[in-house]
């Protein structure tokens, strides 16, 4: 018989280990799902994990990479933050989109102006939307004690309806023809978002993902406000007695992670996605909650965790069109890599013993 | 006399991953006789009375209860062949009322009001009075004990197992507990008492075995030994009372003027009109039976529950409304029971501990950043100085044993050269020599000028370190009174006497 018997101490390797062991098992039973679909398993594998990195089309995909990986490290970075202090924003999906509107609509205001100022302008503004959307689950939380979790998720609805009626109504563009959606960015130069390096992928969301995960992680390391949302998360009575405050970590968390999704939506809308449409959202910020847990919640793991995230995107749309995939079956791949990596999460404090009898 | 052997254990042992807690232990429980099982923390006891009740079981050894093999795999085995056990932590639900909560104990439960008699019936008969229809959470301790030895007694048990049953009685209590257990040892009921504290077990119990580390060290008649001849084979060492250094009073260095707070805790007490000063170099005693506000007045001075500013003193400045790290810098310390998640985070290493609550009076951050080699000294400081057991600084304070974190839990606080020191239950669950140490450390400190607060549920260590005693109960604070000149009855008169026994005149007296 199998027991799980608590470890004295968290282990470091499990620490480390169980994102590789939780991609190692979602391959396996990935690959029995494929098989079951009728598919050669190594194949589909192979296209979404080697492909896009070293196959024909490759100069193109790895650009792509850059492209989706960006806004979901962003994202997760600033969720990581609240899941490490045990609030939990689920609703990046919305301010990702409040960012981009509120973010798109300083730039369209600006219109035809040209102005190095504009885009910066933009970027605070996007920020400002994302936190301004975080804000009212923060302040309904500490002030009536609702459930961060379910506000935060019902007002990525509203988000989409406001999204909706700003591409089809006040962010339409005039020269459209009655064409749902806003101008396009790529053609403004003041606002746009245009890749640094040719073929690199890179934008300026990119580079601000970068950035953000080292900025996260010396806060997370070495300030006092990292110290505190650790402390918070694993053991809130200790925190108080340290003398956390727990509104102002809420509104901080709330406002840090808020602030990053509407920059990352901004990033997007200017960039790859072109202009604001109905849909230019793709659920970034849902994913992005897979890559916070899969990068241990910790910036540095976040990156990679991003990097791995948008390989199965790019490597899973290339097994839907060339390999007939249905598409749903990518996404419960990616779910899979979230329920292995939750999963085998317990050997970091459990260890597996063998029990002869019963 | 001698007796018939009703449970025989013969060489058991257990291993726990790192640690031996029980080495080939054998002894001898006769029928009726009232067995002492004496030992340090951690010496062992506990899980030697959970393999007899089967909730462990052992690597080696046999048992036999009454001449035939007695192996239980489950507690309930264990109850159908006549073993009952009180735990020292009970395991009731609150908002369920008497009846329901030994209902919820039993394998096939008579219907309510049958089983209410039933309890009714042997309440009286023992002369452990409670009322059945009452909800547990309104029960003081000393009730819920009942409640837990009455869920034992209908079962009609040849042996009843106790852990540590007078650590929430008072002394009063302890009386009409001990009247049923000699009751139950004359009508042939074994009782193995798990205890520390010598004089009980010397003036109840027929035979005591003396566990040390896990294994038995002796075996002693505790009517023809002295305290002091138990303490040392329990301890293995001899002992030397703290030394006290005669200090005159000083300033006031903590004032505490009619504090009243609501518990932010279910079925808490709230404090109601607590006042009490606490001057330079002066020890106060605070003693009361667990769940009578102490837990609420740590929170209400350490700053996690705020209260008008001039309520609370802090040499001399209104603090009252400072949180936990205002008070800090204003000179004061606190030190909370629970060490697993209230005093310390268990999952952080002793190094984020130590920064926990030295960053302020240790200067342990600059501009916001934390200084990790400064806080990592303060973490070694303190566990050099206090004798803390481990591996190093690095390890996760779960990781440590309750005794030895307390350690390091006070020492850190201590270690902060503070004006005000508040401890709630310093010593509970730590050996008698660490327990030693860490009431030296705060007279120390005392000397040194701090005013000094202690809660706890030992008399005998109020009395030992304290200058002025007080007593909380229900929530209000006695007057505080010189330690000297205080008798243990008066002292118990204080606690509120027996909970729900015929009393109250005395007190007014």
């Amino acid at each position: 018989m199998l027991r799980l018997e608590k470890r004295p101490n968290p282990s470091q390797f499990w620490q480390y280990g169980t994102p590789v062991v939780a991609v190692l098992l979602t391959m396996v039973v990935g690959g029995i799902l494929f098989a079951m679909l009728g598919k050669d398993p190594f194949a589909v594998i192979k296209t979404i994990f080697w492909d896009p990195l070293f196959g024909e089309f490759a100069f193109y995909l790895r650009g792509q990479l850059l492209v989706k990986a960006g806004p979901l490290i962003l994202i997760a970075i600033g969720l990581a933050l609240g899941f490490r202090a045990g609030i939990w924003n689920i609703g990046a999906e919305g301010q990702y989109i409040m960012g981009a509107v509120i973010g798109a609509s300083v730039g369209l205001a600006a219109y035809p102006t040209e102005s190095r100022l504009i885009f910066p302008a933009m970027v605070i503004a996007g920020a400002f939307g994302g936190w301004l959307w975080a804000m009212i689950p923060a302040i309904l939380k500490t002030r009536f004690n609702t459930n961060e979790i379910l506000v935060s998720l019902m007002l990525v609805y509203v988000a989409e309806t406001i999204l909706a009626k700003a591409a089809t109504g006040f962010l339409r563009n005039p020269d459209g023809a009655g064409f749902p959606g806003s101008r396009n960015f790529s053609s403004y130069k003041a606002a746009s978002n245009p890749e640094l390096i040719a073929g690199s992928g890179l934008h300026w969301g990119g580079v601000a993902a970068l950035v953000t995960a080292v900025l996260v992680y010396i806060l997370l390391q070495r300030h006092i406000l990292g110290f505190q949302i650790k402390l918070a998360g694993q053991a809130p009575r200790a925190a108080r007695f340290h003398g956390v405050n727990p509104t102002r970590l809420v509104v901080f968390c709330m406002g840090v992670s808020g602030a990053l999704a509407g920059m990352a939506g901004l990033f997007e809308v200017t960039g790859p996605a072109g202009q604001i449409s109905i849909d230019f959202n793709s659920g970034y910020g849902f994913t992005a909650i897979i890559v916070a847990f899969l990068g241990r919640l910790n910036p540095i793991g976040i990156v990679f965790a991003g990097l791995l995230m948008a390989l199965t995107y790019v490597g899973g749309e290339m097994a839907a069109t060339n390999l007939g995939l249905p598409s749903a079956a990518i996404q419960v791949f990616q779910g899979m890599l979230l329920f292995f990596l939750l999963g085998v999460d317990v050997l970091g404090n459990y260890r597996i013993r063998l029990v002869k009898g019963a | 006399m001698t007796r018939d052997i009703l449970l025989d254990v013969a060489g058991i042992s257990k291993s726990y991953p790192g640690v031996k807690a029980n080495e080939d232990v054998s002894f001898k429980i006769g029928v009726g006789e009232v067995h002492a099982l004496l030992g340090e923390n951690g010496a062992g006891k506990s899980t030697l009375v959970k393999m007899i009740y089967g909730l462990v079981k052992p690597d080696e050894g046999r048992m036999s209860l009454r001449g035939k093999a007695f192996a239980p795999s489950a507690p309930s085995v264990a109850r159908e062949m006549g073993v009952a056990m009180v735990f020292q932590h009970f395991s009731l639900f609150e908002a369920l009322n008497v009846a329901e909560n030994v209902a919820l104990g039993m394998e096939n439960p008579p219907p309510m009001r049958e089983l209410a008699a039933r309890i009714r019936a042997v309440s009286e008969e023992y002369g452990l009075p409670l009322d059945p229809s009452r909800m547990v959470g309104d029960l003081s301790a000393g009730e819920r004990q009942r409640v837990e030895i009455i869920r034992c007694l209908l079962q009609d048990p040849k042996l009843l197992i106790m852990d540590e049953p007078t650590s929430v009685l008072t002394p009063q209590e302890v009386e009409i507990l001990f009247k049923t257990l000699r009751q139950l040892s004359a009508e042939g009921t074994a009782i193995l008492y798990i205890s520390h504290k010598l004089e009980e077990i010397r003036t109840l119990c027929d035979a005591a075995t003396i566990l040390r580390r896990g294994k038995v060290v002796g075996s002693a008649d505790p009517r023809q030994s002295t305290a002091r001849e138990l303490a040392e084979m329990m301890v293995g060492a001899t002992l030397t009372p703290p030394e006290r250094k005669a200090t005159a009073k000083g300033d006031v260095m903590l004032g505490v003027t009619e504090v009243s707070v609501a518990s932010p805790i279910p079925f808490g007490t709230s404090l109601k009109d607590v006042s009490f000063t606490v001057a330079r170099g002066e020890v106060l005693g605070i003693a009361g039976v667990a769940g009578n506000g102490q837990d609420e007045l740590l929170l209400a001075l350490s700053g996690e529950l705020k209260t008008a500013p001039d309520k609370v003193r802090i040499n001399g400045r209104a603090a009252g409304d400072f949180g936990p790290a205002e008070r800090r810098r204003a000179g004061l310390v606190a030190a909370p029971e629970d060490r697993y998640g209230h005093a310390a985070a268990p999952d952080m290493s002793l190094v984020e501990n130590a920064f926990l609550t030295g960053a302020i009076r240790r200067n342990l951050s600059r501009n916001g950043f934390i200084d990790w080699p400064a806080t990592r000294a303060f973490a070694d400081e303190v566990i050099a100085t206090y004798d803390v057991r481990t591996p190093g600084n690095h390890v996760a304070a779960r990781a440590l044993s309750g005794g030895n974190l307390q350690k390091f839990l006070i020492g850190r606080e201590l270690d902060q050269t503070p004006e005000v020191i508040v401890i709630n239950q310093p010593t509970w669950g730590v050996d008698a020599a660490a327990a030693a140490a860490i009431r030296q450390a705060i007279l120390n400190r005392a000397a040194e000028g701090a005013g000094v607060v202690v809660i706890s549920q030992d008399l005998d260590e109020l009395l030992e370190i304290a200058d002025m005693f007080a007593v909380l109960n229900e929530g209000r604070l006695s007057k505080p009174r010189p330690v000297k000149g205080l008798t243990i009855d008066e002292i118990g008169l204080m606690m509120g006497g027996a909970h729900g026994m015929e009393v109250a005149h005395h007190a007014e007296a």
